[in-house]
């Protein structure tokens, strides 16, 4: 059996509301609220970026797994705003958690599913007995333009998780990833924000690839929708993955554990992996969860996990990440959001 | 100017917070040869990142590196094991500061060296 | 080994000295000096100075000032002891003279802190940089946690911090080389913008250009140059942990303690002997522990004794009569120096208005860092 053997997530503790945002700019709050399903998003404090969220997150998974952090025998943090463009986040974190140094790392990029494939390959290496635990981490502190709808989405945070074949907590029964070559999101190198096609975002990206990997992943597996107890798909906003999922024939009740994108955010490599962060944390021995992500340019990446008996042993051995949204909160002004996140020009 | 070989020799103290524990009972996070009253032997022991604050500040003038998140709080700290050390609080409103509190330290990041520079990070504590 | 005395002395007015260099100043005290000891030679040179290097980008002081002063050729050497830079410097050339091994020699304290923007950062490498500066700590940091816990602990109250300042005010008035030689009340304290909570910036010393100079020479020889020549009776010198963190007790400074112990031991006298004192007032409670470990008050007391008056003329002992660091100014090398001209004016009966009646045993303490260094003189009218 290969599977999670400890997962953990971590978000900054500041907030910027919505309505904050649309006041700034100039647009009605309650119509973006409304449109896109969001109330608050997640700010990253001026001492924190992808690599200190994913130090926090992976503490927790370490702290669920409770193993040897010299056991992992590799490390993967996916994101789109690792801190250097040249130097590896994933050295950092294995120096600040006392992981290796015999030990393989790499960082990945893939727009909003660096976290889901950093995973496919952490739990790819377990699988073909490579090595005995590799993690996956999905992190970020990405940046929406000013007066961009994506600012208004745009948030911080993350999650990782270890996978081994010793006490399993959530098994790995199918994975499947879709991918083409698609123009909808991007940033060129040296540009300081991304750009985007608009409504091509939803349709021929986001929907053509989740809901592909979806279908596929269902049809190999023979499992049906009704089958699962939860299910998450990638939150650019909060309609999306309502919207895929109830085309592939979710309910509203199986997708809410995972819906954290309205009080969270889009945490972009740390979207759908934190969204399902937040089901392991209620999931029961043997009830099955789905878990599928999106990266714009573009692709998806399918999992689907079954609980094991030794899950509820472990779920309270870390922060939930509900409770870490729900507590602890400092809103920001604009003001101060935009010295945050460095959208004002200071003089160096 | 490049720090290279100050980051990458803290690391073990900045990052892990490995220390020493001195046969005289002294506790030092940052490694030494021999203790300040001249005991050299000492087991490596890592610190939990629990404390007490033992006195804080608020700083309002900083040196510029620090300048634009003024004002912010720095405290001693002596840990459950006995070190004694200096570290920012951050994430913490400051009238939630108080002598004898109890703090946590947590990785963060503490400068970049500039816009092209080394960005280094350590511990900085959060009053639970 | 000889005794020795202070011969002469000089200062440059303390301030923003935009025109003056480094060696300028430092000429200016050295030749000053020289002239009121009517010497036109020396044996050898002593520079204190915290940071040459990083204020001026300028090391090798000894080579530097042995140069500009007219005196290339002698053995010369910086010595650097962070705030305590110029009385470790008085104290290695006590010990040369002392010795036999030189004459007359010349120590000379500067520096030049106005050249450079962020000043705050120079003055952070008297602390730990690794484990006390990276972290954000300043300076003013440092001396207010030390500050909180004393305020908790003995009820020292906001206005009692105060009244050091005011004193020291109150005594430049009279000092015509202090930087700020006015006086101040409490409510310009209690306005006055917050540093690091609780010291404002009326209980910091200020950004000092300066520098300070006194010539050496053995006992027995100094009435050749002067008619009142100032005996060195004793001095203490000793170091405390570097970071504030490793102080067992933050309302304490061992190190003062310990070098106060030294000089009265080396002087035969107790603190009830001395009479006035510069001592090292970088921050208000600075002066008022410092106070406490040379053993004028009892612990937890001496912020009281000074509001109400035992520390100025009239009281137990004058502390600062120059006005101290606060008032007069702290050019970081030159301080320790400084004190030591002052106390010799006291003792030669040439400090005009600011003139302690009857002054004959006087004290000098100054320190580097959160109390990392400490050295204490003793001088005597003979």
């Amino acid at each position: 059996m290969v599977g999670i053997v400890g997962y953990g997530s971590y978000v900054p503790r500041h907030r910027i509301r919505i309505s904050t945002i649309a006041e700034q700019w100039g647009d009605d709050a309650k119509v973006i609220e409304n449109g896109l399903l969001l109330q608050e998003k997640t700010v990253p404090g001026r001492d924190e970026d992808t690599i200190t969220i994913a130090v926090e997150a992976a503490k927790n998974a370490l702290k669920r797994a409770e193993i040897d952090p010299q056991e992992i025998g590799a490390v993967y943090i996916g994101s789109e705003s690792h801190p250097y463009a040249v130097k590896p986040s994933g050295t950092v974190l294995i120096d600040a958690l006392g992981i290796g140094p015999h030990v393989h790392v790499a960082d990945f990029e893939f727009a909003c599913k660096a976290g889901s494939e950093a995973m496919f390959v952490a739990y790819s290496h377990v699988k073909s007995g490579n090595m005995k635990y590799a993690m996956g981490i999905g992190a970020d502190t990405s940046q929406g333009a000013p007066g961009d709808a994506l600012e208004y989405s745009a948030s911080a945070g993350g999650s990782a998780f270890i996978f081994g074949t010793e006490n399993v907590i959530a098994e790995v029964i199918e994975t499947h990833s879709f991918t083409t070559d698609t123009a909808d999101f991007w940033r060129r190198e040296y540009q300081h924000y991304p750009r985007h096609g608009g409504r091509f975002t939803g349709e021929p990206a986001y929907f053509k690839h989740v809901l592909n990997s979806a279908k596929e992943i269902l049809d190999k597996s023979g499992i049906k929708p009704s089958e699962f107890a939860h299910a998450v798909f990638h939150m650019p906003n909060g309609r999306f993955p309502l919207k895929a999922g109830k085309t592939l024939g979710f309910t509203d009740e199986q997708m809410k554990q995972g819906w954290v994108v309205n009080i969270m955010g889009n945490t972009y490599s740390g979207s759908s992996i934190t969204g399902f962060s937040a089901i392991l944390d209620v999931l029961k021995p043997g009830e099955l969860a789905l878990l599928v992500s999106f990266g714009s340019g573009a692709g998806s990446d399918a999992f689907i996990f079954r609980a094991t008996e030794r899950i509820t042993e472990v779920q309270n051995k870390a922060p939930k990440i509900r409770e870490l949204l729900d507590s602890n909160k400092m809103y920001l002004s604009y003001g101060q959001y935009a010295a945050y996140r460095k959208k004002i020009l200071f003089n160096e | 100017m490049a720090n290279s070989q100050r980051y990458t020799r803290e690391i073990p103290h900045r990052f892990r917070l490995e220390a020493q524990k001195f046969e005289d009972g002294f506790v030092s996070l940052p490694n030494r040869y021999i203790s300040p009253n001249g005991n050299k032997n000492s087991e490596k022991i890592k610190l939990s990142g629990k404390g007490k604050i033992l006195s804080y500040t608020v700083i309002h003038t900083p040196s510029d590196e620090f300048k634009l998140i003024k004002p912010y709080a720095v405290a001693i700290i002596e840990t459950i094991e006995g070190a004694r050390l200096t570290a920012m609080i951050t994430d913490t409103p400051l009238d939630k500061i108080t002598i004898g509190a109890d703090v946590e330290l947590v990785f963060r990041k503490i400068k970049e060296e500039g816009a092209s520079g080394i960005i280094n990070y350590g511990y900085k504590a959060i009053v639970v | 080994m000889r005794e020795v005395a202070i011969i002469g002395v000089g200062l440059t007015k303390f301030g923003e000295l935009w025109d003056q260099s480094l060696r300028d100043m430092f000429a200016e005290a050295a030749l000053r000096a020289m002239e009121d000891a009517k010497v036109y030679k020396i044996d050898s040179l002593y520079v204190g100075s915290m940071s040459g290097g990083l204020y001026a980008h300028q090391e090798h002081l000894g080579s530097l000032m042995a140069d500009y002063i007219g005196q290339v050729g002698v053995p010369a050497a910086r010595v650097e002891s962070a705030c305590s830079s110029g009385g470790q410097a008085a104290r290695l050339a006590y010990y040369e003279v002392a010795s036999g091994a030189s004459d007359i020699v010349l120590v000379g304290g500067v520096e030049k802190m106005w050249d450079v923007d962020d000043g705050t950062f120079v003055l952070a490498t008297a602390a730990d940089q690794e484990y006390e500066a990276y972290n954000g700590v300043t300076f003013p940091g440092l001396y207010a946690m030390m500050a909180q816990v004393y305020m908790q602990r003995y009820g020292l109250t906001r206005e009692e911090l105060a009244a050091v300042s005011i004193k020291n005010h109150k005594h430049s008035v009279h000092n015509p080389y202090a930087q700020y030689p006015f006086e101040i009340d409490l409510k310009a304290v209690l306005k006055s913008a917050l540093v690091a909570d609780p010291l404002r910036l009326l209980d910091c010393s200020p950004i000092t250009d300066g520098a300070a100079a006194i010539i050496l020479a053995p006992l027995e020889i100094a009435k050749n140059f002067t008619d009142k020549p100032i005996k060195i009776k004793g001095i203490g010198a000793a170091t405390g942990p570097i970071a504030l963190h490793d102080h067992k007790d933050l309302t304490r400074l061992d190190a003062v303690k310990l070098s106060a112990e030294r000089a009265y031991k080396a002087a035969g006298v107790g603190p009830n002997d001395i009479q006035f004192a510069e001592v090292h007032d970088c921050f208000s409670i600075a002066e008022i522990i410092v106070a406490e470990e040379l053993g004028f008050f009892d612990y937890g007391t001496a912020g009281k004794a000074i509001a109400e008056g035992q520390a100025t003329y009239g009281g137990k002992v004058v502390i600062n009569p120059s006005g101290g660091l606060k008032a007069k100014g702290h050019p970081v090398g030159a301080t320790g120096v400084a004190q030591l001209v002052e106390a010799t004016l006291q003792l030669q009966g040439r400090a005009g208005k600011r003139q302690i009646e009857g002054a004959v045993l006087g004290m000098t303490q100054n320190m580097g860092g959160s109390g990392g260094s400490s050295v204490v003189h003793i001088l005597e009218a003979i």
